[in-house]
């Protein structure tokens, strides 16, 4: 089953009189359970497919559709709830709130899921979340007392709290240094496999990118190769991507 | 609520704002009360809650011959008044005489030669400096004692002490028991100093052996009588006029009225029951009077409307000017929260879209930052309390300035600080739920 499925999707933003196309009649699919990368230079458009993948804007036409839904037309208030229960954010610079604890982090977007959560059940979650990202012993540390590493999985942690379908990682490595890069693209392969959580990773770095099933590149706003998933379509003949062999799916 | 914690220096700030606002206000309001009604306690010492009550005006073939011209009040009039009048606080018969008054040998004239009770003191807030009142009993035995004011303790003794001395009032010695505190001039000018008082029953029966008769020349009707109780207290001396022929005396029947009195003075127990004083007075006089509905009052009720306003005018402004630096203080204390959260919005833009990101609404972001802001104004308006409650005792040990502690205010004070702190909060927090989510990730 698609998880996403994106048809002819653009995206102009207005800087007064002058119109700026930024996506240029983009179509992708990702299936469920897949580890992609989302590749291309700055200024190329994926920024805001991303935002536009993660619902946090809307396209100014074309279709999408999320685990079967059109979420195109939705306003800003259903997109944040639809943002709350399927999908996970990773940031590059992590965001985490200053002088807060891990645990605290983790728990946050709890506060604005529909069903609330008694505190005490919110706080056994996130601990169940930090102890899966190998931070068990680091619950009540604040963000200045851990290292990038352990800042970027207490933002994983708190992307997955929710139990989201759907993960995006923006540069999740881009404040990292190549050991530590390694470890969290290790978790997001980990989580892949294990969890079945579709992950998809927005990059501009080939090794990071190295470490997906299939590269999407984006040039100009549109899509250069690796739109459609392997299942369905034969893989474009070039691609950059060395990534390992086809990992079995679970579904969820 | 742990947003707030996390930085708490700048709650701390913000709230400082509201704190000193409301603080103010509580101190302002409580000293202000407290200086207010020093202020009315004041006037009302002056006599502002004091009625008096003065014989009707009688009348003769279309001529009136003004206030006081037929003598209709009788002491028991006045003790009907001080048992029967909720409203009035105490009253007094007052019998006024003008004569001299002479020691050793020097003379002088009062202007105020009054024969009262010594429920009067109270009335008009006369205190007793030296030497001590002239008692119930001594108005019950017609004494004959006095109290003096200051100027004529001056006129006649020349620092001499005149407690226990003797001076003739109308040839008629009366001992000095006590001299009256100073109480300068009046708002007219008249000097309040230039008293004697003595019991009314004294000043009636011995020295003026009569009412405002023998100093009211209209009030012809009442010289005969005056005339037969000097004649009784001198017996023997010439008759004055013609002796009336018992005809004559059945034709024009003298009304006997042995123990009338010029004037009441009552006191009402506040400004405020002035009007249900003057009505209670009027009431029980017309009926212990036997006036029947229509027919005119034979007596007038006089109040010190001029002092009343004085009072109401004094204490409105003041009221008016705490109100003023009341809410300069809470405008501000707004703006500075205002402005913190506006500061704090901007400085949490980052929080405030990954917040979003994460799947908060708007309306989720409006409410997080309103709790803030009315968490942040109502700890401060707690806080503002204690300090200005403390800051008005402080006040009140150290300068011995009078302090009303006003439980209105502090609602007031309460409820202005949820108020100021929606008021002011709603816009900041407005802003950040309008923000963008990608601008507001991306903002540096």
């Amino acid at each position: 089953m698609e998880l996403i499925e994106l048809n002819n999707i653009h995206k102009t933003y207005q800087m007064g009189e002058i119109s700026v196309p930024v996506l240029k009649g983009i179509s992708l699919t990702v299936a469920q359970g897949e580890l992609v990368a989302l590749m291309g230079a700055s200024g190329s458009g994926k920024s805001t497919l991303m935002h536009l993948l993660g619902c946090l804007d809307r396209p100014t036409s074309g279709e999408y559709w999320l685990e079967g839904e059109e979420v195109s037309r939705l306003s800003a208030d259903e997109r944040a709830l639809l943002r709350n229960r399927k999908i996970g954010f990773v940031f590059q610079s992590f965001n985490l709130l200053p002088r807060t604890s891990a645990l605290d982090n983790a728990a946050m977007p709890l506060s604005y899921t529909a069903d609330h959560l008694s505190e005490r059940e919110s706080r056994r979650r996130a601990a169940e979340m930090l102890e899966r990202v190998g931070l068990k012993d680091r619950l009540d540390h604040e963000p200045s007392r851990l290292s990038g590493g352990e800042q970027q999985r207490v933002a994983i942690a708190r992307a997955l709290i929710n139990r989201p379908p759907l993960l995006f990682a923006d540069e999740p490595t881009g404040n990292l240094d190549s050991r530590t890069s390694v470890e969290v693209l290790r978790m997001f392969q980990q989580l892949n496999e294990e969890d079945g959580i579709t992950i998809i990773l927005v990059t501009h770095d080939p090794n990071v990118s190295r470490h997906a099933e299939r590269v999407i590149h984006i040039q100009d706003g549109v899509i250069v190769d690796g739109a459609f998933s392997s299942k369905e379509e034969p893989a474009p003949a070039q691609t950059l991507s060395a990534a390992p062999a086809a990992k079995a799916r679970v579904v969820i | 609520m742990r947003a707030l914690r996390r930085n708490p220096m700048r709650a701390m700030l913000t709230t400082l704002g509201i704190v000193i606002g409301v603080g103010s206000v509580i101190a302002m309001m409580e000293i202000g009360t407290g200086s207010s009604s020093a202020i009315k306690d004041a006037i009302s010492s002056m006599g502002a809650n004091v009625l008096m009550v003065v014989p009707g005006t009688a009348a003769s073939g279309g001529i009136s011959f003004g206030a006081g011209s037929v003598t209709t009040l009788t002491p028991e009039d006045c003790e009907a008044i001080r048992r029967e009048c909720p409203a009035v606080r105490d009253a007094a018969p007052m019998v006024r005489a003008r004569t001299q008054i002479v020691y050793g040998n020097r003379n002088w004239v009062p202007t105020q030669l009054e024969g009262t009770t010594p429920a009067y003191l109270g009335i008009r807030d006369l205190t007793v400096a030296e030497g001590s009142s002239f008692t119930d009993r001594d108005v019950l035995n017609t004494n004959k004692v006095c109290l003096l004011g200051n100027t004529i303790v001056r006129e006649l003794f020349q620092g001499e002490s005149p407690i226990g001395k003797e001076i003739r009032v109308n040839n008629i010695s009366f001992r000095v028991v006590g001299v009256l505190g100073s109480k300068g001039a009046n708002m007219m000018g008249m000097d309040q100093d230039d008293i004697l008082l003595a019991p009314w029953t004294s000043i009636k029966y011995r020295v003026t052996g009569s009412s405002l008769a023998s100093e009211n020349q209209s009030a012809t009707s009442g010289s005969s009588a005056s005339v037969n109780t000097l004649s009784n207290l001198y017996p023997g001396g010439p008759s004055l006029y013609p002796e009336q022929s018992a005809t004559q005396a059945a034709d024009n029947p003298m009304p006997v009225r042995f123990a009338n009195i010029d004037r009441i003075m009552a006191t009402a127990r506040s400004s405020q029951e002035i009007p249900a004083a003057i009505r209670q007075i009027t009431d029980l006089l017309r009926e212990r009077h036997h006036i029947r509905p229509g027919q005119p009052d034979d007596f007038n009720v006089r109040d010190m409307t001029e002092m009343t306003n004085t009072l109401t005018s004094t204490t409105t402004l003041m009221t008016n000017l705490l109100l003023c630096v009341a809410m300069i203080s809470l405008v501000v204390g707004g703006v500075g929260i205002m402005n913190i959260m506006l500061v704090s919005v901007t400085e949490r833009t980052r929080e405030i879209g990954l917040r979003m990101a994460v799947g908060a609404r708007s309306r989720d972001i409006l409410r997080q930052f309103m709790v803030e802001a009315v968490v942040l104004s109502l700890v401060g308006g707690a806080l503002g309390i204690l300090l200005g409650h403390g800051g008005s005792l402080l006040v009140r040990l150290l300068l011995r300035w009078p302090v009303a502690t006003s439980p209105a205010a502090i609602a007031a004070a309460v409820l202005v600080a949820a108020a100021v702190g929606i008021i002011f909060g709603f816009y900041p927090a407005w802003r950040a739920s309008r923000l963008d989510p990608i601008d507001a990730l991306r903002y540096e």
